[in-house]
C-alpha cells in the first residue's frame, strides 16, 4: 500500500497535504480505499461549511458499507471535488491525486503537526 | 444429447431469462375487451402525456409463464438453508398461517366495537403477557410495525421518560461499534447525539470508554445482547450500572433474543427498554416475505410513555385497547401488524415454556457446531463459545474473500451468510444457522465450505468468477450502484 512522504495522516485514514496557496488538500488513504472496496458514493460537505479536526465531514459509501469521513484538521471548506459525484471510483483509482475529497482553508496550520507522518502511518496500518 | 451432437435448445432455461418486454410481439393480445357501448369521446391533444405506453403485447399464457418462472427463482427458507447472520431465518411453521387465517382474526376490523372483538383483544393481551415474561419487563406495546420502528419508538419512550424526570437536556446516546446500523439512525432520528463506543480486546463493550462518557449529558446507551459478534457481552451488567448511576437509561436491541429465550431476561440485567423482532425470534415471515413487528417492552418508569394502543384486561374480565396516559403517540394505524402478532402468539403458545428453552438451546448448539467444524478454514476474531451465531474472518486466502465464498455458496444451493458486518471484523462472514436446521443440513453446508476452500487453494482466481450455476453470474455491484439502469430499454438495432 502506498504512503506518500509529502503529506500528513490521521488515525482515521485521511491525508492532508499543504498546498503552495496555503490551502490544505484532504483525501482518504490507499489503505482506506482498499479496505472500503469499490466506492459508489461520496457525500461531500458544502463549500463554506466549517469542519473540525477529527470530526465528521461527510460519508463514503462502498459496496461493502457506509463509513464516515473525518476531517484531519479544522477550518472552512474552500472547495470540494465535484468529479466524485459522477466518478466516485476516482477514490479507488487515485486516492492521493484525482480522488481528493475537499480543500480546507485551515484555522491553524500547526494542527498538521499533530497528525502522523508517513512512516508512523505506515506502521499504524501494518 | 441428440444423435447429431447438437445441444438441446434448453428452452426452459431460456424462458426463465426473457423479460416480459422481450416476449412482446406487435398485435398479440391477452385480453378481449367488450365492444364499447358509449360513443367515443375525442381527447384534446394537450391532455395527452405521451404517444404510447410501450406495454408488452403478450398472451395470458406468456404472462403466467413469466411470473411463474420468476417465482421459481425465489430463494426462501421454504426451499433452502438460509444462514444469513443477524436475520434469524428460521423456518416459519405453517400452523401459524392457519391460526392467523381463522375468521375471528382474519375478518376482524379495527373499528369494530370492543365487545365484538374480545377474542382478538385477548390474543393481543396474552402476547403482551408472554413478551413481559420473556423480557422480564412489566409493560409492552405491540404497536411498532418493524424492528427499526421499534427502536425509534423505544428511544422516543426513553426520551419521554428523561423529560419527565426533568432531564430532557441529556443528549448523548452511546452506541457500540458492533451495533446494527439502525441503532445510530434511530438515536439520531429521536434527536440524540450518537457517540460510538469501541469493543475491548475480548469482544465485549469497552467499559473504560463507557465510564469516560458517563457524565451529566449522557441520555443512555443502545446495546445489543448478545452482540452482533454472536457473543454474550460479559460487561453488560456493569455497563447498565455505570449508565444508570450517571442518570442515563439503557436500551437493549433484542434482535438476538433467539439465543436468550427462556434462559436470561434482559430486564433483570438492568435494561429499561427492549425491542423484539417477532419476525426473527418468534418465526413470523420476514421483510419482503411479509410485514414485520417490533414490539417494545419497558420498565414501570417508562410504561406511561409507551406508544398506543396497548391491550388491557379490565376489572370485569373484559378486554380493551387503550393509549397510555403520557404516550409518545401512535407509530402506526389500528392494532399494529395484527396478523403478524397472531402468528407469534401461535408460535409461543404451541411451543410453551419448555419449547422456548429448546429453541434457544438448539440455536446456540447449532452455532457452536458450525464454529467447531469451520474453524480450520477461517480466522475466529474472538476465540470463545458463541451464542446464536458465529462471525468468522475470511482473510486467510486472498482467493477466498468473504464475497467470493458467499457467491460460490449460491452454486451449492445455500444462501450466503451476512458478509462485511459487523464492521469491526475484516472480511466478516456472519453465520446464523438457527435451531430449525438438522445436523445433515449443517454438515452439507460445512462440506460446501470445505470444497470452496479447496477450490481457492487450487486456483486463486477461480472463486472470483462465482457463481457459475446461478441464473446470473458475478454481478458488477459497483457499476450497478454507480450507474444504475432502472428501466428496460429497447436494444439498439
Amino acid at each position: 500500500m502506498s504512503v506518500p512522504e509529502d503529506r500528513r495522516y490521521s488515525k482515521e485514514h485521511e491525508w492532508a497535504l499543504a498546498e503552495p496557496d496555503g490551502l490544505i488538500l484532504v483525501g482518504i488513504t490507499d489503505v482506506a480505499q482498499h479496505e472500503l472496496g469499490d466506492v459508489v458514493y461520496v457525500e461531500l460537505p458544502a463549500i463554506g461549511e466549517r469542519v473540525a479536526q477529527h470530526a465528521k465531514m461527510g460519508e463514503i459509501e462502498s459496496v461493502k458499507a457506509v463509513s464516515e469521513l473525518f476531517s484531519p484538521l479544522s477550518g472552512e471548506v474552500a472547495d470540494v471535488n465535484a468529479d466524485l459525484k459522477d466518478n466516485p471510483e476516482l477514490v479507488n483509482e487515485s486516492p492521493y491525486e484525482n480522488g481528493w475529497i475537499i480543500r480546507v482553508k485551515p484555522d491553524d496550520v500547526s494542527e498538521l503537526g499533530a497528525l502522523l507522518d508517513a512512516p508512523a502511518y505506515a506502521a499504524l496500518t501494518e | 444429447m441428440t444423435p447429431d451432437g447438437a445441444p438441446p435448445l434448453r428452452e426452459a432455461a431460456h424462458n426463465r431469462r426473457r423479460l416480459l418486454m422481450e416476449r412482446s410481439r406487435p398485435g398479440r393480445e391477452g385480453v378481449t375487451l367488450p365492444a364499447s357501448d358509449a360513443p367515443p369521446q375525442p381527447m384534446p391533444d394537450a391532455a395527452m402525456l405521451r404517444d404510447g405506453l410501450e406495454l408488452p403485447e403478450v398472451t395470458e399464457g406468456e404472462v403466467v409463464r413469466y411470473f411463474t418462472h420468476l417465482s421459481q427463482l425465489n430463494f426462501s427458507v421454504d426451499t433452502n438453508f438460509y444462514p444469513l447472520g443477524s436475520c434469524t431465518m428460521k423456518y416459519n411453521p405453517k400452523v401459524n398461517e392457519a391460526v392467523a387465517a381463522l375468521p375471528g382474526f382474519a375478518l376482524a376490523h379495527p373499528a369494530q366495537p370492543e365487545r365484538q372483538v374480545q377474542g382478538a383483544l385477548e390474543a393481543l393481551f396474552r402476547l403482551q403477557t408472554f413478551l413481559q415474561e420473556v423480557s422480564g419487563l412489566p409493560a409492552v406495546s405491540l404497536a411498532p410495525l418493524a424492528g427499526a420502528q421499534g427502536e425509534l419508538a423505544g428511544v422516543l419512550t426513553l426520551r419521554a421518560a428523561l423529560e419527565a424526570r426533568g432531564e430532557g437536556r441529556r443528549r448523548k446516546m452511546l452506541i457500540p461499534d458492533t451495533a446494527h446500523g439502525t441503532n445510530p439512525a434511530s438515536a439520531a432520528m429521536a434527536g440524540f447525539q450518537v457517540v460510538h463506543v469501541p469493543s475491548d480486546s475480548g469482544g465485549d463493550i469497552d467499559l473504560g470508554a463507557v465510564r469516560a462518557e458517563a457524565d451529566g449529558d449522557i441520555a443512555g446507551v443502545m446495546f445489543t445482547q448478545p452482540t452482533t459478534l454472536g457473543l454474550f457481552d460479559r460487561n453488560a451488567l456493569e455497563m447498565c450500572r455505570v449508565v444508570h448511576e450517571a442518570g442515563g437509561l439503557v436500551y437493549a436491541d433484542g434482535a438476538n433474543m433467539n439465543a436468550l429465550l427462556g434462559r436470561a431476561k434482559l430486564g433483570q440485567m438492568g435494561f429499561d427498554v427492549v425491542h423484539m423482532n417477532l419476525h426473527k425470534t418468534f418465526s413470523t415471515p420476514h421483510g419482503g416475505g411479509g410485514p414485520g413487528a417490533g414490539p417494545i417492552c419497558v420498565s414501570a418508569e417508562l410504561a406511561p410513555f409507551l406508544p398506543g394502543p396497548v391491550a388491557v384486561r379490565r376489572d370485569d374480565g373484559s378486554y380493551g385497547s387503550e393509549t397510555p396516559a403520557r404516550s409518545i403517540g401512535r407509530v402506526g394505524g389500528a392494532q399494529g401488524n395484527f396478523g403478524v402478532l397472531i402468528r407469534a402468539l401461535s408460535y409461543i403458545t404451541l411451543l410453551g415454556a419448555d419449547g422456548m428453552l429448546d429453541v434457544s438451546g438448539n440455536a446456540v448448539l447449532n452455532a457452536n457446531y458450525l464454529l467447531a467444524k469451520l474453524r480450520p478454514l477461517y480466522d475466529l476474531p474472538f476465540d470463545r463459545p458463541v451464542m446464536h451465531e458465529v462471525v468468522f474472518s475470511a482473510r486467510k486466502r486472498p482467493g477466498a474473500t468473504a464475497l467470493d465464498v458467499s457467491k460460490r455458496l449460491l452454486d451449492h444451493g445455500f444462501h450466503a451468510p451476512t458478509m462485511y458486518f459487523p464492521l469491526v471484523v475484516p472480511e466478516a462472514l456472519m453465520i446464523e444457522p438457527t435451531e430449525t436446521e438438522s445436523k445433515e443440513t449443517l454438515d452439507a453446508f460445512v462440506e460446501a465450505l470445505h470444497r470452496i476452500d479447496a477450490e481457492a487453494a487450487a486456483d486463486e482466481s477461480f472463486l472470483h468468477g462465482a457463481p457459475y450455476d446461478a441464473p446470473v453470474s458475478r454481478l458488477d455491484e459497483a457499476r450497478a450502484a454507480r450507474r444504475p439502469e432502472l428501466r428496460w430499454r429497447e436494444p439498439e438495432a
